[in-house]
């Protein structure tokens, strides 16, 4: 599974990579998490409001920060 | 009432006397905190209500095609509405151009967004009253209109870096809110602004305080009153590192204001602190080329100081 984070590392990108971490270990599921930093990559994938959350190539959420429980129900959706 | 309870807290509790200039400080202190950290709260909740009808995504949505002054004018009022944070300050530029919206009126929303923060609007008409609010936002809603029609006819696209014009963008859904998304976005920023701002806003009012407390009234009437023109200036240049919240600096403005500054001077001071920042500036480098950014600190800079001097002459 591919999971990216896209931020240009401001506090809530940072604390969205976290959550995202967090909800990987505790689901156990062989994931990656990437950190796109790169500001035409992040408005490529249709992001116009930081921090983003990629699974699979899909955006699931833009503008906010979900907690851990949100992103593991994100993640087991795409099991 | 809740002055009320500050003259409980501060004279009966704490026993300092109101007739110390100590005891004034500590109670200025107490009221405006009690009273900014609830209106805060409960106004952040409302507008971020507001706001979530207002993504940036529907934002593009509503400019693409749309011709300049009409656009411009739109673009404006929407800065004032629209919910984004400095960071996505590049994505959103990216997004508009790459949609076809013309750059002069991606500039009148980039403009006014920051110069109008509708938390300090609310804090103005609660603590000014109505006619300064309205002065702030109407003044605010002009220089973004302005400024971007300045630079859509200085024909400036060249100065944009070459690969935002390149990008092709996915196509995105604008994600359906129900009213408990709403809430729960709402309950949420509250948490993260005021989780945010309060230091600021403390440290705000506790200089608000102590210059409540020890300048004499009118005392500043002579170097920063109506009268004087550099006033406005030496305000926007005070104004430009003190970056990041109009929110910490209205307290500050609502004390001095009380000592003789201008309303122009207050004004003009408050609208440099959030609109002509060096760390905005770093932001906007990644998409505009550094001519373009002279003349946007040109414009931002001139407007505001043109709007000081406009509030010091009328009122």
């Amino acid at each position: 599974m591919e999971i990216k984070v896209y931020g240009s590392g401001c506090k809530k990108c940072v604390s969205l990579a976290d959550n995202a971490k967090a909800a990987v270990e505790d689901l156990g599921v062989d994931a990656e998490i990437e950190k796109v930093e790169d500001m035409a990559e992040i408005a490529q994938a249709g992001i116009m409001s930081t921090p983003g959350l990629g699974i699979n190539g899909d955006v699931k959420v833009k503008g906010r920060v979900p907690n851990a429980d949100e992103i593991k129900e994100l993640i087991e959706a795409e099991l | 009432m809740i002055k009320g309870f500050a003259d409980l807290v501060v004279y009966n509790w704490l026993n300092f006397s109101p007739e110390t200039h100590f005891g004034e400080a500590v109670h200025f202190f107490v009221y405006d905190t009690v009273k900014i950290m609830l209106l805060l709260s409960v106004m952040i909740f409302v507008i971020s209500i507001i706001r979530s009808f207002f993504q940036p995504e529907r934002v593009k949505k509503l400019l693409s095609g749309k011709k300049l002054f009409v656009g411009n004018t739109i673009a404006s009022f929407l800065g004032v509405v629209s919910p984004f944070c400095s960071c996505s300050t590049v994505p959103i530029f990216i997004g508009f151009v790459e949609s076809g919206v013309p750059l002069g009126v991606t500039f009148s929303f980039l403009i006014t967004s920051p110069i109008v923060n509708e938390i300090a609007l609310v804090l103005l008409y609660s603590i000014f009253g109505w006619q300064i609010a309205t002065l702030y936002l109407v003044s605010g809603v002009t220089v973004g209109i302005v400024g971007g029609i300045v630079i859509e006819y200085l024909g400036l696209e060249d100065y944009v870096e070459e690969y935002v014009y390149q990008i092709e963008m996915e196509e995105e859904e604008i994600e359906a809110m129900t009213w408990e998304d709403r809430i729960d976005y709402a309950k949420h920023q509250v948490k993260d602004i005021v989780g945010r701002i309060w230091k600021f806003v403390l440290a705000g009012i506790a200089i608000g305080g102590l210059i409540h407390g020890y300048v004499p009234t009118g005392a500043l009437a002579n170097y920063a009153g109506a009268d004087n023109p550099f006033a406005v200036f030496v305000g926007v240049l005070f104004g430009i590192p003190l970056y990041s919240n109009a929110v910490g600096t209205i307290p500050i403005v609502e004390s001095l204001m009380n000592k003789g500054v201008a309303v122009g001077t207050a004004l003009s001071f408050m609208m440099a602190t959030v609109a002509l920042s060096v760390p905005q500036m770093v932001i906007l480098r990644k998409v505009l080329k550094p001519k373009l950014i002279g003349i946007f600190i040109g414009i931002v800079g001139v407007s505001i100081i043109g709007v000081g001097y406009l509030f010091n002459i009328v009122i």
